[in-house]
């Protein structure tokens, strides 16, 4: 370790900050004796970068070297960007000692392709093999998984990570093989697979026999690309819902393209990364989720993309006003939690307080109903507000969009003091 | 107007309750010793801290409440606000007196608050969790300052105790003075001098940090920088989820930015 290795983290983890994922969550494992450290199932964030993303994982490239020339990404072979391979020591290294200052949770190791999948793969999988078998790390292992890697790399790998994860990157082939032409979608889902089969399997095992170690406990995770190409929010939500359908998909993350090799005229022109749509993107997903919505309620032939000025579920909740008003003391909790301005933890405070007295206005608002949305939604007799259903949607939306700022007019007369 | 008087102390809070089911006389005004009396009431209760009474009332608690609300109860005592003792009294009263848990009564203001202060002192625990910072000194223990809001290092500790159970490790809090000391075998708690205190805080001089120790910081400094991808800088949301508060003692935050 020296001051050459600054240099080295400067320019790897410049190359991996464009991969969104840094969970790390969904395994719990307690200190054993002779190991370093344990992993906590709800994930810890330790820090949080200036962009506001978290950082609980040492989200870092062994090389950012790369044989492929896909268009949206920083590590294109035809960029002229600083490169450099960290060690195996180097990398060992580090990951202990911030793991030892409670910097990290755990280490996300990713590399650019070098010679061919395989070859990068087996490199990958020696690290993590090292680092769990000779230096004891019991922490938190998050390995992508290169596309077009061998089967058999792949159940090796799972065998130390607790999260493998493949991205997508591009929601529709066509869009891929033309900003990535030596990449398909076969190249993607076949690791995706044996990942899927080696869980199943293991779950097997483990139902029949008492010491089988665990493979990815964490299940996998993928990654898309917004705004690079021309594909809509339904494309890319059909997707996300069709994985999510998949046992072990834990997560898709969609990444607002930023235009890191504006050169290329395949990709748009972009003043701004597009965040907003990005953020209207995880909402819809929450919505997936926790929230029992269908991707079809969310975008549809009608409305392929989502609203950018209101939020998906106010979106929905516009489009269906026959749903409303909903009495919150006696709607089931499938229909609390549509309503707009409730979330699941008032949803659920408010199935519990109301099994001891009706609930009021008030105490919605206390437990955190934003009601301010929810007012027009809910059937309150105690407030003198009209609901949806008299307003109609258009009024409500014209409500609840936030006002544009006013501007001073110039025939207001001012004093200057 | 009565006025009850305790000790400061959970113990105290406990004993005060029992007293006042006791006296069939409950309090409008429960203060801890030594702050201001109002100036008028009714009647003055001094109450003695007496263990086996609050051990009862512990008990007849437990009978009442589940653990996640005995959790709460807890949680509002940590959070040391000036409104916690009179809060959990109501509290601990309305368990007591109702034929059934009230802990799910969201409807009642005093539940909701208790479960709301509560949330907020285990997102101040987690906060601990997230950015203690160890610094490694030359004799092999990593030392680690804080000042949470709450007091809630205490029930941080197990949390550290499970990750770094191979490494001597020593969590103080500045702001309440007193830390944990992980001896590889059990967690003390320990008490510093205003003077040896100060020795360690701020900028350790480089003598007691571990040779590396400067390297591994500036590593650290060099990836939180390199990680941001500038065209989302989002100020607002950094210090939102990384409070100001805790960038005296974040490693991150230190050198130049």
């Amino acid at each position: 370790m020296n001051e050459a290795v600054l240099e080295k983290v400067r320019v790897l983890a410049e190359s991996a900050k464009y991969d969104v994922s840094c969970a790390s969550s969904g395994t719990s494992r307690a200190h054993r004796k002779g190991s370093v450290g344990s992993a906590a199932g709800w994930g810890i964030c330790h820090s949080f970068a200036e962009d506001g993303r978290c950082i609980s994982l040492l989200k870092i490239m062994l090389t950012n070297y790369c044989m492929y020339d896909c268009a949206y990404c920083i590590n294109r072979r035809s960029n002229d960007i600083p490169r450099a391979t960290l060690a195996v020591s180097e990398l060992v290294e580090l990951t202990m000692e911030f793991y030892r200052r409670n910097y990290i949770e755990g280490l996300f190791l990713s590399s650019g392709v070098v010679r061919n999948p395989d070859y990068t793969m087996e490199r990958l999988v020696r690290i993590v093999k090292d680092l769990r078998r000779v230096h004891r790390f019991n922490g938190y292992i998050h390995l992508k998984s290169i596309p077009g890697a061998s089967r058999e790399l792949v159940r090796e790998a799972g065998l130390y990570a607790d999260r493998l994860s493949v991205n997508i990157e591009i929601p529709n082939e066509q869009s891929l093989k033309l900003l990535a032409p030596e990449k398909d979608f076969q190249s993607v889902f076949a690791p995706m697979r044996y990942i899927r089969e080696g869980v199943l399997e293991n779950e097997d095992d483990r139902r029949r026999f008492r010491y089988v170690p665990r493979f990815v406990p964490a299940g996998q995770s993928t990654q898309m690309i917004v705004g690079a190409t021309a594909d809509t929010d339904r494309d890319i939500l059909c997707l996300a819902s069709a994985l999510y359908a998949r046992p072990t998909m834990k997560r898709v993350y969609y990444s607002g393209f930023i235009p890191v090799n504006a050169y290329d005229s395949r990709l748009p022109a972009l003043k701004q990364p597009p965040l907003v749509r990005e953020n209207r993107l995880y909402q819809a997903d929450w919505l997936m989720r926790f929230y029992d919505f269908k991707a079809e309620e969310l975008v549809d032939d009608r409305f392929p993309d989502l609203d950018l000025e209101v939020d998906p579920k106010l979106a929905w909740a516009l489009r269906h006003p026959e749903c409303f008003p909903v009495d919150v003391n006696r709607a089931d909790y499938e229909m609390l939690l549509r309503i707009p301005g409730v979330g699941v933890k008032s949803a659920r405070m408010i199935a519990a307080s109301r099994r001891y007295g009706r609930v009021g206005s008030m105490q919605l608002k206390k437990m955190g109903v934003v009601m301010k949305k929810a007012v027009y939604f809910i059937d309150c007799r105690e407030l003198p507000v009209k609901t949806i259903q008299e307003l109609r949607p258009e009024r409500v939306r014209q409500l609840l969009l936030p006002k544009p700022k006013v501007k001073d007019d110039p025939r207001q007369l001012k004093f200057d003091f | 107007m009565n006025v009850y008087v305790y000790d400061g102390t959970f113990e105290g809070l406990l004993s005060a309750v029992f007293e006042a089911y006791e006296r069939r006389v409950f309090p409008d005004v429960l203060q801890a010793e030594g702050e201001m009396l109002p100036l008028f009431y009714d009647q003055l209760v001094t109450v003695t801290t007496d263990s086996t009474r609050a051990e009862r009332v512990w008990r007849a608690l437990q009978k009442k409440l589940s653990r996640a609300a005995l959790g709460i109860v807890l949680s509002v005592w940590q959070s040391e606000l000036p409104e916690a003792p009179a809060l959990l009294f109501r509290y601990i009263r309305k368990a007591v007196d109702a034929s059934r848990s009230p802990e799910l009564d969201f409807g009642d203001d005093d539940v909701l608050r208790a479960a709301q202060i509560a949330r907020r002192v285990a997102a101040e625990r987690e906060r601990v969790i997230q950015f203690v910072r160890f610094r490694k000194a030359a004799d092999g223990t990593y030392f680690a300052l804080i000042e949470p809001k709450y007091n809630v290092l205490a029930s941080a500790v197990s949390y550290f105790r499970d990750r770094f159970a191979d490494q001597l490790w020593l969590i103080y809090d500045c702001r309440r003075r007193f830390g944990y000391y992980y001896d590889l075998q059990d967690v003390r708690e320990v008490a510093f001098r205003e003077e040896d205190a100060l020795c360690f805080s701020g900028k350790a001089a480089d003598g007691l940090l571990a040779a590396d120790e400067r390297l591994f910081q500036q590593l650290w400094q060099t990836y939180f920088r390199s990680i941001s991808i500038r065209e989302r800088a989002n100020p607002r949301l950094h210090r939102k989820e990384l409070p100001v508060r805790f960038w005296k003692y974040l490693t991150e935050k230190q050198g130049k930015q």
